[in-house]
Order: C-alpha cells, then structure tokens, then sequence
C-alpha cells in the first residue's frame, strides 16, 4: 500500500531548489568515505601489522579454536535385546558344530560366534574325517561377509518376490513337463543323504528331469576307476599314518588330491617315533606341497609319469611293460618298487594322472600288496561328477533339446573349458536357474537367480565317507531374503516344511539308527556304527588278484600306449592352496594368502623350470623397491591362447613342463581389486590337467606381490632350519646333528644358552605361567591354514597388492620356504665351510643364492619368537614393547609412536609396521572397508590404527581367557586348555602351545625333547617359541 | 508445598474415615487376624498373581471379604474352601466359584491346602487394610530442612569469623593512630625512614623475581596440565536417557541386587545393559510406582509414564496383560565408553576378585540419574591394582602361584600388580 505522506528530515528540505537536498539526494554518504586514503595508500598499506597471511592465520585460528571449544565427544548408544536369547552373553563366545560342503571343500568344523555373529572357523576335534579346516575353509567365515552376495532373489536382474518366483518356475516346470522337455539339475557334488533324497523326489514329480553332478576339477578318471571296482561312485580311502613308505606319482594329497584332509595321518607318520618314521617318495612335474615335504623327489613331465607308473607297477607285480624312460628316471623308479616290495603292506601308492588306467593301476597295485593304509571300504563321497554326463548336457543344450538348466554350487560359465559352448546353449535353454551367492559369470547369464544364503546360514547334512556322516546347521539368522537350493526345491515340491525337519525325518528314518538327533546336530558328526561291516564292497580274493593284475597288465600297456609321442611342452594344471577351486576368489585373505611354495599372493602365473625359462629366454627379477618382476608368455593348448601370463621361474618344475593353477581370472561377482589372474579353465579341455602346450615369450614385465624374494639358505642351516638324516638322528649322538652354537668366553668356548654368557640378569619366570609354543618341522606340511586363523583370530589387516610387493605384509605368522642350492641343505652347508674368503668366495656366494633344479624344500612357520631378551624391547624409545612374566612379548599399541627401531632391531622379521590406516579407509577397499565385513572381527582384538607397530601376541586374548575362566571356576589349568590360534588350527600337530612350568604338559616334553633348538640361536636372544630340528629319511634299499 | 500437605490431610482423613466403617463392617462378620502376619503370608503366597488395588493375573484383593460379603453373601468359610482347593469348589458346582473361573481365562487358582485358618485370617485381615497414606512430602521437606541447617551453620560460623578479623584490623588501626597521637603530643618526632615500598623492593630483588617466577611458571604448568588432562575424560558424564530409569528406586530402595539384571558381570567381560525381558520379570506386576517413591522432583504420575514407556518399548498391552509383539529397542545412552585398545573384563572383578561394584561405579544406589563415578583412567587402574589385594582363599587356581610368590615376596597377602596385573599386555591387545 503506497502512502502520500512525505517524510522530512530537516527545514531545508522545504526549500524545493536547495542545494544542499539535491546534493543528499545524489549521495548515499553525507561525508565522502576515505577509500582512497585507505586503499590507495600502498606504502602504509604494505607497513600495516596485519599482512594478508597474517589476517589468514587468525582466521585459521579462530576457526580452530572455535571449533575445539564446540568439539564434544561422541554419544555412543547402547541397544540391549527387547528379548535375550538364553544362549547369548554379550561378550562370551558360543561354538556350533557345522559342515562346510561348498563342492570343493568338505570339513567338519567348529564355529566361533560372539554375540551371534560368526567369527572364526576352528577344528571340531570330534570329527574322524576332515575334521580340521584348511587355509581355504578358515577362510570362508570372510565369505559370509561379502559384499557382493546377491541379496533376494531376482529375475532378469530385477528383484522379485520368493513367491512370484517359486509360482512362475513351477508353472513352467509343469509346462516344459508336460511337454516332454528335459529338465537337469547342474550341481555340485553335495554328498547329501537329504539332498539326494529331494532329488530323487524332484525326479519323480518330473519325469523329464535329470540330476548332472559337476565337479569344477574333475575326478573322473579316479571315479570311473573305483566304480568300475568297487560298484559305487566314490573315491578310494588313504590312511597315511599306517604307510611306512609312500609312493605318489603325480598326486598332491597333501594338497588337494581326492578333496584333501590327508595331512595330519601323514604327518603322525613323519615325526620319528622309537627311530621309524616314513618315507615319501614323490614323482611330480610341479613343486607341490607333497614333493616340498617328500624325502625323494622326482621330477617328471605328465607323461614321464603315466610310463613311470607303469613302470613301477611292473617291477612291484614283476609283468612288464614298453615304453622307455631316461635310464637314470628308470633305475629311480626300480628302487622305488624294491622300496614297495620290501615294504609290502606298510607301503601305499596314489597317484594323481586323471587317466583310469592310472588309477585302476594304483588299486591293483594298493591290493596287491594288501596297504594297511589303502581302505577302498570307507569310500570317499565327496566327488561324484562326471566328465561325460557334463559333455554331453553342454551339447545337449547347445542343440536345443533342454528345456530348463536348474544350477546350484557350480559356476560352468567360468569353470567350463568350453564355456562359451555353454553359454550359447544356455541362451537356447527356456528356463534357466542358479541357486547362487553371487552374481557371477554364470547366474548372470541365467534368467532367475535364487539368492543362496552361506553354509554358515544353511541346513545340511554330508556323508563325507562311507558311513561318516556330518551336519550342517546354521551359525546366524540369514542376513540376506535367501533361501537355500534344498529349500527351494522343497517349496517346487510342494513339501510344506523347513529343510531342517526334512533332514531330521531323513535320518532318523534311514541314518540315526535310534540315536538322538540333537546329539549329532551337537557333534556335527555321526558316524554309522556298522557302516564297514555291512558295505557291500567285495574285497578280491586271491585268485581274482592274478586276473586282476593280468587285466590292469592290460590298464599299464594302455596307460603306456596312451602317453604316445609327445614332444614340445606339457601343462600340468593345478590348483592352489590358497583359492582352489576358484569359489572364493572374492575373499581378500586368500588372495593375500602367499603361495606356500612359490610364496606369491594375488596372482597366478606359470610355473617354469630354469632350464626352460633360459630356452626360451623368460626371466625373473627383483627390481629396486624390492619387488619381484616376471616376463610375460603367451601359451596355447589346442589353438585356445591365454595371453601374457606372467611366468615364475620354479626350481625343481620338470624340464618340458609348466605348470599353471586354477582359480583366478574371475570377472564377475567380485571386486575388481579381486580379478587377479588369468583363468587357466580355458585349458582345461576335456577335463584334462595335463596338456601339450607350446609357450612363446610375450612383451612386457609383470610385477608380482612375492614376499620372499630370498630362496635358498644359504648353507646357514644350522642357524635357521636343523636338518639331520634318520640315519644320523638314529645313530649319532645329539650334539652331532643338534648342536648348540658356542661363543668365547674368556677365550673358552661356551654353550651360548649358559647363563655366564648373557649380558642380562635372567628373569625369574619359574612362577606363574611360562608360555612355550612349539613347531615340528617333521610335522608341518607348510599348508598355511595357521596363517590364515591367525589372520581371523588377530584381525590382521588385508594391504592389497601393491603394498604386499613391498614387503608390507601385515601377516604376524608367516611360512618361509626355503630351497637348497646343491641337491641338499646338508650339501650347502658343506660348500659354506669350505669356501675359501681368499679365492671365490664371491662368485661361490652367489651360486648359492641359486635354488637348484631340483631342491630339497624345507619350511618353517616364523612368527614372533618372543625372545627372553629381546632386542626390540630395549631399543623402544617409549616402552611400548615390554616383557611379562609368562613369556609373552607385549605389544601396546596406544603407547606406540612408530620410531619402528623395534622392527630394525628384530633379528628375526617379525614386525609388521602400519603404514596406512588399513580399516575404513576407501583406498584400501577390502573386508575392513565395509560394515558387512568389519563383522568378521574379533572384539578382544584391537583393530590397529596408522602409525603403529605390530606382531604376533602369542594370542595373549585366547590365554587371558583361559586363565580367567579357571580363576573363575576355581580350578587349576589343564595341559591342552591353552591353545593359539595357529595351534589350534594346525591339524597336523606340528603347532604345540602350552606353559612349560606345567612339568607334565606337553610342551614342556618337547622343550626336552633332543630335537628342540631355536632360531637363530646364537644371538642370544632366548626365544619361546622353538623349533623340532627336521628329520629326513634318506635310507634307500 | 503446603498446600499438598493440606490435600493429602484430606485424602488422609478420608481413608481414616473408610477405615473406620470398614472395621466395624468386619467385626460383624469375623474374627481378627493380624495384618503383619499375614503380609508376609500375603506376599509369599498371593502376591505372585494378585495385587491389592489392582487385577493382575487374578483380581484385586483388597477388602475381599468385605466385596464377597457385600455383593455375593458369602463368607469366610467359602473363602478358606477357595483359597485351598479352589478347583474342587468348581467342580462341586459352586455358582460363584464357576463364575469367577470363567470370567479370567478359565484358570484355576493355585491350591493352597498348607494354609491354617489362622492363615487365612491373618492374610484376610491384611488384605482389608487401609492403603497407607503417602508420606513423601513430609520426608521431602525434612530433609531440606536438615541440608539448609548444616549450610547455615557454616556460612554463620565464616561470618562470624570475618567479622571477628575486621574488627581486629579496626582495632590495630585505632592503636596505631592513639599511638601517633601520644606521640605527637609528648613532641616525639617519628623518623621518616625513607622505604621503598614492597612492590619495588621486590621488583629489584632479581633473585626474587625469580623465585617468584618460577614458582609461577611451575604452577601454571600444574593447571595447564591438570586441564589437558582432563580431556577426554568423562568423569560425572550423565547423559539423558531415553527411559528416566532410576538406580536409586531399583537398588537403592528396592534392594535389588545389581547382578540380577546386569547378570553377565558375572561371566563376561561386558556387566550387559540388561534385556527388557529382564525388567518385565519384575514390572509385568509392578504398573505404577508407589505413591511414596514419588519425590518432590519427580512425581508418581512422572515415574508411572517411565513404565509405560518400557511397555512401549517391549510391547506389552496392560489391558490384556500380554506382549503385542510390536516392539521398540530402547537406545540406551552408553556412559563408561573405554577405548578400544583397553581391555577390561567385568567376570574378573566381579567373580573372581569379589569386588563390589560401587568401587568403581560410586554410590550407584544413592543415583536417581546415573553418571560416570570413576576417571577410568589408566592411573586409576593402576593405583588400585596397587593396593588391591587378590583374593585368593579357596581359589584353587591360586594356589600354587601364590605359595610361591608369597615366599619370593615375603608377604602373606598379595597385590594384584605382584601378582602381574601390571603388564602391558595384560588389558592391552
């Protein structure tokens, strides 16, 4: 609203023509503002006080001080349950027995949940068979927390509801039913009492369907071969505790081999009881696990070996075979079948040439000479596939005639050597299903995707061996809209009820025999109480063993025939210790995991001798921030080329021979820091793991993330890893093979463990507890699964690997392996003692850097020693490593300021430095990085920030416990309560922790034991932790 | 505050009233029982269904006898046959017996045949007693009352005291000008020294004005450190809480045992914010506070909105007396928060060292709002690992280490820090 009255503001303004109102009117400011005399002004202005930094300073610091003065500490909220579950105490772990049985891995385990959350995977030492958990199944609690699980299930790559997708499946089932289209369930082998009876059921209701077991690494030929014995689908059961000589031709039982779980027998048979222990002898074309631990290994191309086990089976039986090897392969071969005869039933022979012939030879032979150790009645049930079943759907579908492809456990997309077969068939199938974790290369493909929950979120049941029966049972609430393929078919089925009452209806119908189901949920296992005495496996009566031998006489001139003329390259595929099969290639603790032998994360690569790699001019090198660098090669099996795989030179691989794992080159469901690799499934063909394979130099150089870049010993033997022979362990007296390293005193040479020579007064630790833990070299197969349970147990962090190539590992426990540079580390040692400083000590050294062509292998978990003196304690500028009374070295990580002058002074590498922050920081984007996988860590843990230094505590959490809950309950401590996570996780009993002032523990025996001696023990440093001095037996007939 | 007392004379006399006309109602009928008797009768056997004023699991007990006498007719005897086989009487047919069955849920009551008459009595005649008239004013104004007469008493005695100081001065000051007056008159003359004054004096005293400083300096970095170290600390931290829970009503005056609702203190390393279940054990019979836990700050009708909060939260009807099942977790506002490289467990001092818990956490049963007590500062920790002593009798896991260590140490009790309690390692992991 406008208004005519007019302001005035003085008399003059009445005066319509004065001046001084026109004047006002034209300026805001009645008195001109000094602008110029401020601003023009340059000299005063550049004299002012205040400078332009100086007026930005005090708005910095007012800033800060502003906003310090509002800083508050955060409010933390505390939610209780609304209704406790009884089970659950905030801060008390609970155990479930469970199963993993992901098609790949089969084990009994325990696990450990805190506040309903699984945490780690543990042994369940209630299990008679696969009771302890590999490197790979430690790991698989990680798998749980993936971030990429897919979350419901989904169509077309849309969400839709369980019940729109149960009703729209099941309609066209009807239809393709009706039809007379076929319907085939793809699966991995589930081994499952339940699952087989569901199918079946499955099978009923539609007449077309057909159930194809696949196994991603196939274990046909061994398959075919038992059957065509023994009648059932299975595998042939080893005990390799009973062998007192052991011959394997190209099989990795300590890996892999027929599902693995082989280890601990074999490891009760290598450390010397009463002077025996076994003899390994390894016939292989890649450094394996098994050859690593073989006290004679041998070298062989794949085909050298199907003729070296005829060979043997021939001089063993006494028929013969042609064919030829190298004379001095020959006269190896000889011995080793005098080694068998004369062994006779203590002696086994396995094999891993997937050739039936092959296999059906190592039966006979097994029977032949009636092996304590062969058991083909307790059948191993774990692998079921079947190469041609798998060939023929794949054609099949790629002509049409599937109507509808249901998937659960299996990733043919990736997995197939013909996958591109596959997946043009699978666009040609009406309805295409996978039961699925991920989105990966093969559900993508499919039209619906059943969200499958993790073993630790499903029902189960397995019947790992004949008899051995095992449950699964879920360890957390789904944390996805899952259900679980049995589930699924269920609800297809129309059976309105969980998995879990079918499982429990099954067996108590067929399994339980009476027997309280809830007592075998509890144990997890179960085993049939006469399951052996009924199976109905014929044993071959004498009579029958000389038609048999005339008949596998037969299987070894085949097996000969087979091997045909092969000249230029072979491959040997194999799988790796840390992703096996591949399923897990989205878990950031496998891909760190170092390789045990080529000591190698975050890759794979081909495996090359030096005598090829010089032929065809393949090099590696360690370039100057300490990294290893490779060539590149292109290799091409059968006009398929996998281009510029990174090559690594082996010692001890088969000349002729490259070797090349399994597992990576994934591109889908998975991280991209995680598409590691190249997929050696391509070369896979015809399910073969040998190949003929031709290799060219490609440009360029890898950079690979290998944490030991140092092979060999150095003749330093003694130093660091004991090695005797039996014969010398047997014979001679201690101080011969174990001896104690001497330094001058008063220019009198003293035992360095006497205390005159020490410049510290000893602590009195006889009081109390005294930790000791102890490692049996004898014992260890260097199989990594301590590596990574102390990497769940002790929340160490995953660095990625650009930062494992420099040497940033964060592992506290790591296995070093070491190569001798002569044929053996004894022959090292001799060629240190007599090089001469005068004449060619350089150029000798630096042989000796070399690993030999075919080395003895020995390896040796180091972690913290937690030395009695230890050198890092008494260079920490702010006491943040101290001493306790138990023997423990202490780590405070808030007193920590990072000087890292403890990691310098450690003689033995132990430290780990924590350059970046490693937990919710964007740039290091693994499990740490999510709220998903932050879950897997352990609360009595602290999660270690940037800047500190860090080391294994000799898992001070886990004795803290135990001596608390015998405070509490009032009691004294038992031997075997006390437990670290590697030693817990170390089925083979090479891991001994306890505390030596029990006088009648375990521990404080092998502290006495004539095998024990420390690392490095010259230093003085008086560690804790000691090592069993490494027997090997050389007698040869 | 007058005014109060002044209604709940009303109410007070009023009760008086009914009281009276309910005894001479009552001795028509029956003998007398004793009221003290059988409360404790009451709440041994009755009080786990029934309350007084109010229907829980059965009905409401007060003046049941006057109630079935008024509105059925029935007497003693009936109750007696009730109270100990009340589902023989429903079985005999009896009307009010079926009746009564019927109308809550059809559940019998729980029979009772160890109960005498005398009993029975006594629990009757404390079921028809008056509701005792709240007293909570009353108690809330003496202790104002006491708490202003200690602050007088010692604000009077500084008074007193200043006053006693000034007059002194006054009376120097009067003895120096007499004194100078005698001296003038008697023709004294005063020298007139030629002194510095004090500031002076001292500012050329070098060695002084370094002391001084020092001193200063010292003392300054005594407080400026004594801040800093306060920060970070959250020592008297009394957030507010989403429920007003009292520690005061429930341990303090209840007596409650502080494990029976933070239980996995005993066990654990967490003492555990006790599950809403937990109070449920207690308050699905306790809807409403007594009038004489209301305190002058904070009302009956304040604390009885607290309860139906947790209601809420755990999702129970009052009306029907069951669980929705729609609930809402409470979030609790955490006051100890220790940092995540501490490690301290609860079972430790709680079982095994048998510590109580207002060591640590203060007078928990005097905080009507709970707060930190303690710094929870490593210091803290220390010094009383210092001093404490284990508790080792009947212990057996002690046994051998402390025969030992009692012998290198020469001492028949150990502290916890001679028993290793300071080492790093031992909270830091």
């Amino acid at each position: 609203m406008s208004s005519n009255k007019k302001y005035w503001k003085s008399v003059e303004e009445l005066d319509q023509n004065s001046s001084i109102v026109e004047t006002l009117k034209q300026n805001e400011f009645v008195e001109p503002i000094p602008t110029d005399e401020f601003l023009g002004n340059k000299e005063s202005l550049q004299n002012s006080a205040t400078t332009r930094r100086d007026f930005l300073k005090y708005v910095g610091f007012s800033t800060a001080a502003a906003s310090l003065a509002a800083c508050e500490g955060p409010v933390i909220k505390s939610i209780p349950y609304v209704l406790q579950p009884e089970e659950i105490i905030p801060g008390v772990a609970n155990y479930y027995a469970t199963t993993i049985a992901d098609g790949y891995d089969f084990a009994s385990v325990l696990v450990k949940t805190r506040e309903g959350r699984p945490i780690k995977i543990e042994n369940n030492s209630l299990a008679p068979t696969n009771g302890h958990a590999n490197a790979r199944v430690n790991a698989s609690v990680l798998g749980l927390y993936d971030s990429l699980r897919v979350k419901g299930p989904k169509k077309d790559g849309q969400d839709i509801s369980w019940e729109d997708f149960n009703s729209e499946i099941t309609s066209q089932l009807d239809k393709l039913n009706a039809e007379g289209k076929a319907i085939v369930l793809l699966t991995q082998t589930f081994a499952s009492p339940s699952t087989d009876k569901l199918v079946s059921q499955f099978k009923e209701k539609y007449a077309t369907a057909k159930h194809v077991i696949y196994d991603a690494i196939s274990h046909s030929a061994a398959l075919d071969a038992y059957q065509a014995k023994y009648g059932t689908r299975g595998l042939a059961n080893y005990d390799f505790s009973k062998a007192m000589t052991i011959v394997s031709v190209g099989a990795d039982f300590l890996g892999d081999w027929q599902g693995g779980g082989f280890d601990s027998a074999y490891s009760q048979g290598r450390v010397p009881k009463d002077g025996k222990m076994s003899r390994h002898i390894q016939f292989e074309s890649n450094m394996s696990l098994s050859g690593a631990n073989a006290d004679k290994r041998v070298p062989l191309t794949p085909s050298q070996q199907k003729l070296a086990l005829a060979k043997l089976y021939s001089y063993v039986v006494g028929t013969s075979v042609s064919g030829s090897l190298p004379e001095k392969i020959d006269t190896t071969v000889k011995n080793a079948a005098a080694e068998i005869k004369k062994a006779g039933s203590n002696a086994v022979v396995v094999t891993g040439i997937d050739d039936v012939n092959a296999q059906t030879l190592v039966l006979e032979l097994n029977e032949f000479l009636g092996s304590k150790a062969f058991d083909p009645k307790t059948t191993i049930k774990t692998r079921q596939g079947s190469n041609e079943a798998v060939a023929q759907l794949v054609n099949d579908m790629k002509a049409g005639k599937i109507g509808a492809v249901i998937m659960s456990g299996v990733n043919p997309s990736y997995t197939l050597p013909n996958a591109s077969d596959f997946n043009e068939g699978l666009e040609k199938v009406s309805l295409s299903v996978a039961s699925s974790l991920k989105e990966d290369e093969t559900s993508n493909r499919c039209t619906y995707i059943a969200a499958a929950p993790h073993y630790l979120e499903s029902w189960g049941d397995v019947e790992l061996k004949k008899g051995h029966f095992a449950l699964m049972q879920p360890t957390i609430r789904p944390l996805f809209n899952t259900k679980q393929f049995q589930e699924v078919l269920m609800s297809w089925l129309g059976i309105d009820d969980t998995y879990h009452n079918y499982i429990k209806a099954h067996w108590s119908e067929t399994i339980l025999n009476g027997t309280s189901f809830s007592d075998a949920i509890h144990d997890g296992v179960f085993v049939a109480e006469n399951s052996t005495e009924n199976s109905t496996v014929t044993t071959s009566e004498t009579s029958e063993v000389n038609e048999a031998s005339s008949s596998t006489g037969d299987a070894a001139r085949k097996l000969v025939a087979a091997v045909g003329n092969v000249d230029g390259f072979e491959l040997a595929l194999y799988t790796k210790t840390g992703l096996g099969d591949g399923q897990q290639a989205n878990n950031p603790w496998l891909q760190e995991f170092p390789d045990p032998i080529t000591r190698t994360s975050w890759d794979n690569y081909i495996t090359v001798s030096k005598f090829d790699a010089d032929k065809l001019g393949l090099i590696n090198r360690n370039v100057a921030n300490g990294g290893l660098n490779g060539s590149y090669a292109n290799i091409t099996v059968n006009g398929v080329t996998i281009e510029k795989v990174p090559v690594i030179i082996q010692p001890g691989q088969a000349i002729g021979s490259i070797g090349l794992s399994f597992g990576y080159g994934r591109t889908e469901g998975l991280k991209e820091e995680m598409k590691t690799g190249v997929n050696a499934y391509k070369v896979y063909q015809d399910f073969k793991v040998s190949q003929a394979v031709s290799i060219e130099k490609a440009a360029g150089e890898h950079e690979f993330a290998c944490v030991q870049l140092h092979n060999t010993l150095m003749g330093r033997g003694g130093d660091i890893i004991k090695e005797t022979t039996l014969e010398i362990f047997n014979t001679k007296d201690k101080a011969i093979w174990n001896h104690t390293p001497m330094v001058s005193l008063n220019h009198i040479e003293t035992p360095v463990s006497s205390p005159e020579v020490d410049l510290w007064d000893e602590f009195d630790r006889s009081i109390g507890h005294h930790f000791n833990l102890s490692i049996d070299l004898n014992a260890c197969t260097g199989c990594g699964a301590c590596v990574i349970a102390c990497h769940a147990e002790n929340n160490v962090p995953v660095v990625g690997k650009t930062e494992m190539r420099r040497s940033r590992d964060m592992h506290w426990l790591r296995i070093d392996r070491y190569y001798s540079s002569e044929d053996t580390f004894a022959g090292d040692m001799n060629k240190k003692e007599n090089i001469s400083g005068l004449t060619s000590s350089l150029s000798e050294f630096r042989e000796m850097e070399v690993a030999a062509e075919n080395p003895q292998v020995a390896f040796q978990p180091v972690m913290c020693q937690h030395c009695n003196h230890a050198p890092c304690e008494t260079v920490c500028p702010v006491a943040a490593t101290v001493h306790s009374r138990q023997g423990q070295n202490h780590m405070a990580y808030n007193r920590c300021v990072g000087t890292r002058y403890c990691a310098n002074n450690c003689p033995y590498k132990v430290r780990r430095f924590n350059w970046f922050l490693y937990s919710q920081n964007d740039e290091f984007d693994y499990f740490m990085n999510d709220d998903l996988g932050r879950m897997v860590l352990n609360p009595d843990v602290t999660v270690r920030s940037r800047g500190v230094m860090e080391k294994c505590s000799m898992c001070i959490q886990k004795t803290q416990k135990t001596i608390l809950d015998a405070k509490r309950d009032g009691r004294v401590i038992k031997d075997g309560e006390f437990q670290t996570a590697c030693s817990s996780a170390c089925g083979n009993g090479a891991i001994v922790f306890g505390d030596i002032n029990d006088k009648e523990s375990k521990v404080a025996d092998l502290k006495k034991d004539d095998r024990m001696y420390h690392l490095l023990e010259y230093v003085g440093t008086k560690p804790n932790v000691f090592y069993h001095t490494k027997v090997r037996n050389t007698t040869e007939v | 505050m007058k005014k109060v007392n002044y209604r709940n004379f009303s109410i007070s006399s009023l009760f008086f009233g009914l009281l009276f006309s309910i005894t001479f109602s009552f001795s028509a009928t029956a003998q007398e029982g004793d009221p003290d008797v059988g409360k404790g009768l009451y709440n041994t056997y009755c009080a786990a269904c029934h309350r007084l004023d109010k229907p829980m699991t059965g009905p409401a007990l007060r003046y049941v006898e006057q109630r079935l006498y008024d509105e059925q007719g029935l007497d003693r005897q009936w109750l007696y046959s009730w109270i100990r086989n009340s589902s023989a009487l429903i079985k005999s047919g009896d009307a009010y017996a079926n009746k009564i069955y019927n109308e809550w849920n059809q559940v019998a009551m729980n029979a009772f045949p160890q109960l005498s008459d005398t009993d029975i009595d006594n629990i009757l005649a404390y079921t028809a007693q008056e509701p005792p008239a709240p007293a909570v004013a009353s108690v809330a104004t003496e202790g104002e009352g006491n708490s202003g007469g200690s602050g007088v008493s010692e604000k009077l005695i500084l008074g007193a005291l200043a006053v006693l100081f000034a007059l002194l001065a006054m009376a120097l000051i009067l003895v120096r000008q007499t004194l100078n007056r005698f001296a003038e008159a008697k023709g004294v003359q005063i020298e007139e020294t030629k002194t510095t004054p004090i500031w002076k004096a001292f500012v050329q005293n070098q060695f002084l004005v370094l002391v001084t400083s020092i001193i200063f300096l010292l003392a300054s970095a005594y407080y400026v450190y004594g801040y800093f170290m306060q920060v970070g600390l959250d020592q008297g931290y009394m957030p507010v809480q989403p429920i007003h829970y009292s520690h005061k009503i429930h341990a303090g005056d209840n007596g409650i045992d502080c494990n029976y609702c933070h239980s996995s203190a005993r066990v654990s390393k967490h003492s555990g914010i006790p599950s809403l279940n937990i109070c449920m054990n207690c308050h699905k019979a306790i809807g409403e506070v007594a009038e004489s836990t209301a305190t002058a700050e904070y009302s009956k009708e304040f604390y009885d909105g607290e309860i139906k909060k947790l209601y809420a939260a755990v999702g129970w009807d009052e009306a029907t007396q069951s669980y929705t099942g729609k609930t809402q977790p409470v979030k609790w506002v955490r006051i100890h928060n220790l940092p995540d490289f501490a490690y301290f467990n609860h079972s430790q001092h709680v079982s095994v060292a048998g510590i109580e818990c207002q060591t640590c956490h203060g007078p928990v049963e005097e905080m009507e709002i709970m707060y930190q007590h303690s710094p929870l500062t490593m210091g803290w920790c220390i010094n009383c690992h210092r001093e404490t002593n284990v508790k080792v009798q009947d212990n057996e896991y002690y046994a051998k280490i402390h025969e030992e260590l009692s012998k290198k140490y020469g001492v028949e009790e150990l502290t916890a820090a001679q028993m290793g309690g300071l080492e790093c390692g031992k909270c830091h992991y």
